[in-house]
């Protein structure tokens, strides 16, 4: 589990090793990951990792391999979303969002990849988001990155079908994690579950929309043409 | 800006990564696979798990049924590629070959001269190292014993380094041999083989009702015959359990002059069934019949068949087309994906063997859990470390294994288990796949543990040797 100190991730990682299984938990805050792995001594792994070290991603993949015995199951869910005003052009936060969004994604997924294409076996699930559907106003990179990261997961679909590997994309919506706070939303989903459903879908190949209205909505909203799209205020 | 984006190298080839299986394709897992062609390659591959800090297993042609030819996450030595025949006297029948030869290696390269393997399994793809591994035995196994028994020096690599020359004086021999691959990789064989006279054997089939038929021709012809095997159909039930069909087969040794049946090209076994049916896609028909209803047609329908058709005739049948019945049906056990399927092989003294054996058949019957194949033999014991052997018999089974059918099936196994031990029985590590350390150390006793223990010590200080059988029993 990339991405496991907080958020969806932290409740992947929960609602794995209650189930038995023995999780790596992937993240830089290295406090989280030991309160993580305090409540389950047994079956949580904690890995210190920047996902932007990505010249580390190959060895520690393998190190952590070797000390899970195996690997079925990869998801990564590192993900960061700066406040970005709706004037401002900050490419310190852009580039921020493309390494961790996107870069870290593939530094980590390409290991999997090679391993689970040898080995004709294995998920790799990406949480990916609606935000990724089409470019808007309020967050031109963050979209970016989660576009990018959904058409990734789709080549890597493509190519790995072909050998019995599952490529799952999720797109939660607005969920209440750290991560979104600061947008101040109500009626997000709750994390646990948007981690349930995660799971849930984790050997299915394909691309999922954790609410059924996101699906018709956003249906609906990826086939507006670009002018009319930009007359809308959503 | 960040540093620049290099790959760094991995400690270990990512590309080596493998899913191994189990023959049975229940058990899986994966490791980073080296086939080595000489005893330096795999020094070195030793050399690189240790400075990797990842633990071994060895690997032949991968064909014990459970977990005893995988490792998750180890490195993994198979010998396949290690395939040559070093010297062959045909005056004397010893033949010296590198561990990766497998028993079709023996018998393609000897049997023109007149010679066969002194045993062979039901397949012929088992490499000799992992035959000596597990100490295999034939159908002729009450009379030979195991190939163990046929070995005139081995030489093994341990994980230390030291290449070793081993003879059946040496007590180490006898652990090596049977050791599972887990103290030293067994590199070099040398062998006596078996002298024919033809490639033939007079074979006689007969049909029996029950249990009761079986022993009475086992104890008949136990003392003149060179193989003995028979098929039980776990099916029946009643005064039906333990029907089935014993085939007996002799060598011929009359003929003075050299047949063409030796000839290995008439030896090979037929791609059709009937010169029709083309033999590759039988499986893919029998998974059809892969299920209770399917599997007890079949064997009710050969049994009645071996009743009415050749009950009590004697033929001449090729040595191929006898002892390698496995592989009559290429690919056979795709019949039982997704799932796989788990072998389940006990071996009883003489003494109890019918009771334990009655018992067996009933309890699968009340689990609804019929074993589709059964295969019963005649044993004598041997001196080897983790011998399965005993003075009676054997009875294998084959269990379906699917995704619901899993924790009833271990449940049988281990009830099985329970009346095997109490009998005084014992298991085999090729056949296994639900056997706990309890179980283990109960058959094999903590003598045999404790002196493994010491042969572990000594051959491999640092416990680079395992397999995930090992682990699950507790042996490493």
């Amino acid at each position: 589990m990339v991405g496991a100190s907080s958020g969806i991730g932290a409740e992947i990682v929960r609602q794995l090793a209650s189930q038995g299984c023995r999780v790596a938990a992937v993240a830089r805050r290295g406090d989280r990951l030991k309160g993580l792995a305090a409540e389950f001594p047994q079956n949580v792994f904690p890995f210190e990792h920047d996902v932007t070290e990505y010249n580390s991603v190959p060895g520690l993949f393998q190190t952590i391999t070797g000390q899970l015995g195996g690997l079925d199951l990869i998801v990564y869910a590192s993900g960061t979303m700066p406040e970005v005003g709706i004037t401002e052009f900050d490419f310190a936060k852009d580039r921020q969002m493309i390494e961790v969004n996107l870069l870290g994604a593939i530094a980590w997924l390409n290991q999997a990849a090679i391993r689970f294409q040898n080995t004709k076996a294995g998920s790799i699930v990406a949480i990916g988001s609606v935000a990724g559907d089409r470019g808007r106003a309020g967050q031109p990179v963050y979209n970016t990155s989660k576009a990018a990261l959904t058409t990734y997961m789709e080549a890597l679909r493509n190519r790995l079908c072909k050998v019995g590997v599952k490529v799952v994309t999720i797109k939660p919506g607005p969920t209440a994690t750290e991560m979104t706070a600061h947008l101040h939303m109500r009626g997000m989903a709750k994390a646990t579950d948007v981690a349930a459903f995660t799971l849930k879908k984790a050997d299915r190949t394909g691309e999922y929309y954790f609410k059924f209205t996101h699906r018709i909505a956003f249906f609906i909203i990826r086939h507006f043409p670009s002018w009319l799209f930009r007359k809308l205020s959503i | 800006m960040s540093a620049p984006i290099l790959e760094s190298p991995t400690p270990l080839p990512v590309e080596r990564i493998q899913k191994l299986v189990g023959y049975g394709m229940r058990s899986h897992a994966d490791g980073y696979l080296y086939r080595p062609t000489s005893v330096s390659e795999i020094r070195k591959i030793i050399d690189l798990a240790r400075n990797t800090g990842r633990k071994i297993v060895l690997r032949g042609a991968g064909r014990s049924y459970g977990d005893a030819n995988i490792g998750s996450e180890c490195v993994v030595i198979d010998i396949t590629r290690m395939n040559r025949i070093l010297s062959w006297d045909a005056e004397t029948g010893i033949i010296d070959c590198e561990g990766g030869v497998t028993i079709e290696g023996l018998w393609r390269s000897t049997i023109e001269d007149g010679y066969w393997p002194p045993v062979v399994s039901g397949t012929m793809y088992p490499t000799l190292s992992g035959a000596l591994g597990m100490n295999i035995h034939g159908k002729n196994s009450f009379k030979v014993g195991t190939i163990g028994d046929q070995v005139r020096e081995l030489e093994v690599l341990f994980p230390t380094g030291e290449l070793k020359v081993l003879t059946p004086e040496d007590e180490l021999f006898y652990a090596v041999i049977s050791g599972a691959g887990l103290l030293g990789i067994i590199t070099r064989v040398k062998l006596k083989m078996k002298r024919v006279h033809s490639g033939n054997l007079k074979v006689l089939a007969v049909s029996c009702d029950n249990w009761d038929d079986q022993f009475e021709i086992f104890n008949k012809f136990e003392h003149d015959s060179d193989y003995m095997v028979s098929w039980i159909d776990c099916f029946g039930r009643g005064s039906q359990a333990g029907r089935g069909q014993i085939h007996v087969a002799w060598y011929l040794n009359e003929a003075s002059d050299l047949p063409v049946s030796l000839l290995p090209s008439n030896q090979d076994l037929p791609d059709s069934i009937m010169g029709l049916f083309p033999k590759s896609s039988v499986w893919q028909i029998l998974k059809y019949f892969n299920n209770r209803p399917g599997m007890r047609f079949i064997n009710y329908v050969k049994h009645n068949a071996s009743k009415l058709l050749g009950n009590g005739k004697e033929i001449e049948q090729g040595l191929v087309g006898f002892s390698f019945l496995l592989d009559y049906v290429p690919n056979w056990r795709n019949a039982y994906l997704p799932g796989g399927f788990i072998q389940y092989q006990s071996f009883i003294p003489r003494e109890h063997a019918k009771e334990v054996f009655s018992k067996q058949i009933a309890m699968q019957q009340e689990a609804k859990l019929e074993s589709f194949l059964g295969v019963f033999k005649l044993h004598k014991p041997d001196k080897f470390l983790f011998s399965h052997a005993v003075d009676g018999y054997s009875l294998a089974l084959d269990f379906k294994v699917t995704a619901k059918n899993w924790s009833r099936l271990e449940s049988l196994c281990h009830r099985m288990n329970e009346v095997v031990l109490s009998a005084g029985g014992r298991f085999y590590f090729a056949k296994d796949s639900t056997l706990r350390p309890k179980d283990v150390h109960t058959y094999l006793g903590e003598e045999t543990l404790k002196k493994f223990r010491e042969y572990k010590k000594l051959c491999d200080p640092e416990g680079m040797l395992t397999t995930d059988l090992a682990k699950r029993l507790e042996l490493v």
